[in-house]
């Protein structure tokens, strides 16, 4: 069987065309696990993995903590608010503290972009990447990617529309990097102020006119508007925000076609989308959430078989 | 280069002799299970489920039986051997949209060998409820050769191999005809 090229999962950008194939064929086999009455198998019986979160999170730390227990694998978990972060200690140090208990594989979330790629050159463990800052948020592009392909078969030649803030970008930067490497054609859209200047150098198209792209797309992912990042007001109100960017039933049915809509989470109800679209079968929000845990165990699978136990 | 040509390849069972074992094979299942109403059977993914669908065609075609129930059991994530090899284990899809709860399980494999896949199958059929027992079935045993204290109930054909030799079959769905052949170390 083919391997992942890689031997950390630290951003969408170091993985190939076959090692998302790869991934996605064994997340298609961990749903089908999932799906059981009893939803766990032991593959990972002699792993430890903890999860550091340096940052907030809810539903990536419980998805990660879930597919890690289906997986059969011992965890813990770790969050800044309760560490010796605040004591003084460096990242390094607390890692190696917990590596010296003989821990396998580290899922970090950290708000410094390049966290999870320094990490893994100085400590001897799997790193997967939760999200460091701005900068990548693989699982989720993954999951995110995984949940259109589940729905149109296949990315290539598909229209993909992100929405939102992609000033802010770790969702909207690791979805472009998995869409385009499986050959779909994406169009950011949103306020001038959250583009970032040279986004069309990754090779995406941008637009400011929300009806506009969605009546191009096939898909439109809306991101979140991360106001804990905005030390600036990047737009006059979020009413405004909302009216020209959040997308409502009425915008939806006008489109006359049919497109499927995914959110990250978690939903501001109101702002990026209204409650009737986030609970309409256009809506696969929460296929996604389901689909997050499946991804996660084979991610996890993935990057654990290369620990092969001669070499421990 | 037809598999006589294989340099210490040996021919154990042709396409005529597979054909008579598998009829054998739903004899004695019909002869322990009756109408086989109570029975689900499981093909081992990758290699059991072709000698699975032969059994099922024959057993609807030939015996008249209908509504026989059975299943496909990937058993990757439950076996022994993550990580002790170079290669990643590669899963294959499970299609188990049975019960198994308080029915005859009949465990269907093409070659029994340490009997390892036995039982990560094992484990893996609880998953799927409490079955009122568990039985097996293979093309061939190679006899001798047990890692574990597992044995066949309904046997197509015995075969002494050494260790390192290969027994393999290949089935007309994939290959044009049946045959078991031994590959020699």
């Amino acid at each position: 069987m083919k391997k992942l090229s890689v031997d950390h999962l630290l951003g969408i950008k170091y993985l190939n065309e076959d090692d998302l194939h790869l991934i996605f064929e064994t997340a298609d086999h961990f749903k089908e696990v999932i799906n059981r009455q009893i939803k766990k198998v032991p593959s990972l019986r002699d792993i430890t993995i903890a999860n550091l979160f340096f940052e907030n999170s809810t539903r990536t730390k419980l998805s990660f903590e879930l597919a890690e227990k289906r997986l059969s694998a011992d965890v813990i978990n770790f969050s800044a608010s309760q560490s010796s972060i605040s004591k003084g200690e460096t990242l390094i140090d607390t890692v190696n503290n917990i590596l010296a208990m003989k821990v396998d594989v580290v899922v970090m979330r950290h708000p410094t972009p390049g966290a999870a790629l320094f990490l893994s050159k100085n400590v001897e463990a799997c790193i997967i990447n939760a999200g460091d800052g701005t900068h990548e948020h693989p699982s989720q592009a993954l999951l995110d990617v995984y949940s259109i392909r589940e729905k149109f078969g296949e990315l290539r030649g598909k229209k993909i529309a992100i929405v939102g803030d992609i000033l802010h970008p770790r969702v909207a930067l690791s979805n472009i990097f998995a869409l385009k490497k499986l050959g779909a054609e994406v169009r950011l859209c949103a306020p001038k102020s959250l583009l970032p200047k040279h986004i069309k150098t990754l090779g995406v198209t941008t637009s400011t006119d929300l009806m506009q792209t969605l009546k191009w797309c096939d898909a439109a992912n809306m991101l979140r508007v991360q106001n804990e990042r905005m030390d600036l007001s990047y737009f006059p109100s979020t009413r405004e925000y909302s009216q020209l960017y959040g997308l409502n039933k009425k915008k939806l049915e006008s489109l006359k076609k049919e497109i499927i809509i995914l959110h990250p989470g978690p939903i501001n109800r109101g702002v990026e989308i209204t409650s009737d679209v986030a609970d309409s079968k256009n809506a696969i929000i929460l296929n996604q959430v389901e689909n997050g845990v499946a991804i996660r165990m084979a991610i996890i699978y993935l990057l654990v078989a290369k620990l092969n136990i001669s070499d421990t | 280069m037809e598999l006589t040509d294989r340099m210490s390849t040996k021919i154990l069972l042709s396409t005529k002799k597979i054909e008579v074992i598998i009829n054998r094979l739903a004899c004695q299942l019909i002869e322990k299970h009756r109408d086989l109403s109570n029975v689900v059977l499981v093909g081992l993914q990758p290699r059991g489920i072709f000698l699975l669908d032969r059994l099922v065609l024959l057993l609807e075609t030939d015996y008249g039986i209908d509504k026989i129930v059975f299943g496909k059991l990937d058993i990757t994530f439950f076996r022994d051997d993550f990580r002790r090899f170079d290669k990643t284990l590669a899963a294959s899809s499970s299609e188990m949209d049975v019960t198994i709860e308080d029915k005859s399980v009949v465990i269907i494999d093409d070659v029994l060998f340490t009997g390892r896949s036995i039982r990560a199958a094992l484990t893996a059929l609880d998953t799927y409820g409490r079955p009122c027992d568990i039985q097996l079935l293979v093309l061939v045993d190679r006899r001798f050769s047990r890692d574990l204290p597992i044995q066949p109930d309904y046997i197509g054909v015995q075969v002494d191999a050494l260790q390192g030799d290969r027994v393999k079959v290949e089935w007309k769905a994939e290959n044009q005809q049946d045959v078991v052949y031994i590959e020699k170390k």
